[in-house]
């Protein structure tokens, strides 16, 4: 494992519960780890599973979708349309070689910053113990650099 | 009017490419009024060392299909590279890895174990594929080396045009062909001789869909009788119609068989297999219970990759870690 690695983590949070509860957990002066970027949408349903490659092929070794609990969602059904995307692409994640806990669902609801700080830091731990992504790219690309290479 | 100089080369693939140029040249012959074929290995008997002779551009078009496979198909894509004009990738293979692109998911080592060592035909021999070899008589020879993935033609050499299709239906051919004739070009890098809107609006069953599609779950069509009269998606078969670039007239759902996605990527795809994914699990429509959901995406959706990267897994982002020139 690389020495001083720090996991960088890319979340998703949606406007109405889990952005709500980052928003109160900063305001009630909680500490959450610095490893996670937070992008704010409108609902979890909203994230396109190219967003969260594009994360993953931009540097991110983590990516938290986070949105409302199932049954609580703002667009009524937003949610469902998530759980049923990211159960879909951590399988293809897996067929890829990528560790399907790169990727992480979880519902909080607006007043829960406690859950929303423990997430976080207990993302972070997983993400350590799993190592740096970028390894699985480099590799790829010196694979693929020696290709081109061929004259 | 003078004659076209064209080239033909084919890498990894399995001939229906060339099948359907030969088919597309017999539904138009006045093509071959003006084409001067230069090189085609599958059909006539031109060397590598004949194109080598060749000045450099003095090739106008060189159309090449499959995948890079092998170390002979980046020598040769370099050398077409040198002497065409115009390099277009014809088909899926070329232009995106197509279906020996799925070899990806496995390595090198993986792929020679299972085809030399457990295939029981070729497991009592153990040999394994070398780049050299000496004949019992002394004399030396030399194969291509089997490259540790496929990649598409653009992560060799710069490609002008691409044709979509597995293969490309010979009216997609012959588009194709006629404005590379008549000169009238779109800017490099674009999709030649198909559709630029997705397959679903060219599809005569597009009619049966209903404004909001759901299903309870797939089903497979192995073990499923379909309608063919029907939307497929309606059936609750995974077509990829509503996400695939049209041009072959949906000839697969009319023959009751689903999309698989063969003419690839429309402009405003970022990742094709990425969006495919979203859109098979969007229009589910179940129980909000991940349990639930699991057993339903198991049952009919029991390999995601080979289903949403059928044609173009060597160039998801996932696979390629850098960006394919525009």
């Amino acid at each position: 494992m690389s020495e001083g690695y720090e996991p960088k983590i890319l979340m998703f949070a949606c406007n109405w519960c889990s952005y709500a509860a980052a928003d109160l957990a900063g305001t009630s002066r909680m500490k959450v780890p610095h490893n996670i970027r937070i992008v704010r949408v409108m609902c979890s349903g909203r994230v396109d599973p190219q967003l969260i490659i594009e994360a993953f092929t931009s540097g991110a070794d983590g990516v938290l979708v986070t949105g409302c609990r199932i049954g609580d969602c703002h667009y009524i059904e937003g949610n469902y349309k998530t759980l049923r995307r990211i159960i879909l692409l951590k399988k293809a994640l897996e067929q890829l070689g990528i560790e399907s806990e790169r990727l992480r669902l979880e519902w909080i609801a607006a007043s829960d910053a406690k859950r929303f700080v423990e997430i976080a830091v207990d993302t972070v731990e997983r993400l350590r113990k799993l190592g740096p992504l970028k390894r699985h790219f480099d590799e790829l690309s010196r694979v693929i650099e020696e290709v081109r290479g061929i004259e | 009017m003078s004659k076209v100089n064209v080239a033909f080369y084919w890498m990894a693939s399995c001939g229906g490419c060339e099948e359907a140029q030969v088919d597309a040249i017999t539904d138009d012959f006045s093509v071959l009024n003006v084409l001067n074929v230069v090189f085609w290995p599958v059909a006539l008997d031109f060397k590598r060392e004949d194109v080598e002779r060749m000045p450099d551009k003095s090739i106008d078009i060189a159309l090449i299909n499959g995948g890079v496979r092998l170390s002979e198909h980046v020598e040769m894509a370099k050398l077409l590279r040198r002497k065409a004009k115009i390099v277009i990738a014809y088909g899926a293979c070329s232009s995106w890895g197509g279906v020996p692109g799925l070899g990806n998911l496995y390595t090198r080592e993986d792929i020679f174990s299972r085809v030399y060592s457990e295939v029981p035909t070729l497991k009592e021999r153990g040999v394994r594929p070398q780049p050299k070899y000496v004949t019992e008589e002394g004399i030396e020879l030399e194969l291509p080396e089997v490259l540790p993935l496929l990649l598409p033609l653009n992560a060799i050499i710069e490609v002008d045009y691409y044709i979509p299709g597995c293969p490309p239906t010979p009216e997609t051919t012959l588009n194709a062909i006629k404005a590379l004739l008549e000169g009238k070009l779109p800017p490099k890098g674009s999709v030649l001789g198909a559709s630029s809107r997705t397959l679903c609006e060219e599809c005569p069953l597009n009619k049966t869909k209903p404004d909001k599609v759901l299903v309870v779950g797939y089903r497979r069509i192995y073990n499923t009788k379909v309608d063919s009269e029907k939307c497929l998606l309606v059936q609750g078969i995974p077509c990829l119609g509503p996400l695939t670039r049209g041009g072959c007239k949906a000839l697969c759902p009319q023959a009751a068989a689903p999309c698989v996605g063969c003419y690839g990527p429309l402009e405003t795809h970022v990742d094709y297999g990425m969006k495919a994914l979203s859109y098979i699990a969007s229009i589910l429509d179940v129980r909000p219970d991940e349990s639930e959901v699991k057993r339903v995406l198991d049952e009919g959706i029991p390999d995601p990759v080979g289903l949403i990267y059928k044609f173009t897994l060597p160039t998801s982002r996932l696979r390629m870690s850098f960006r394919k020139k525009a």
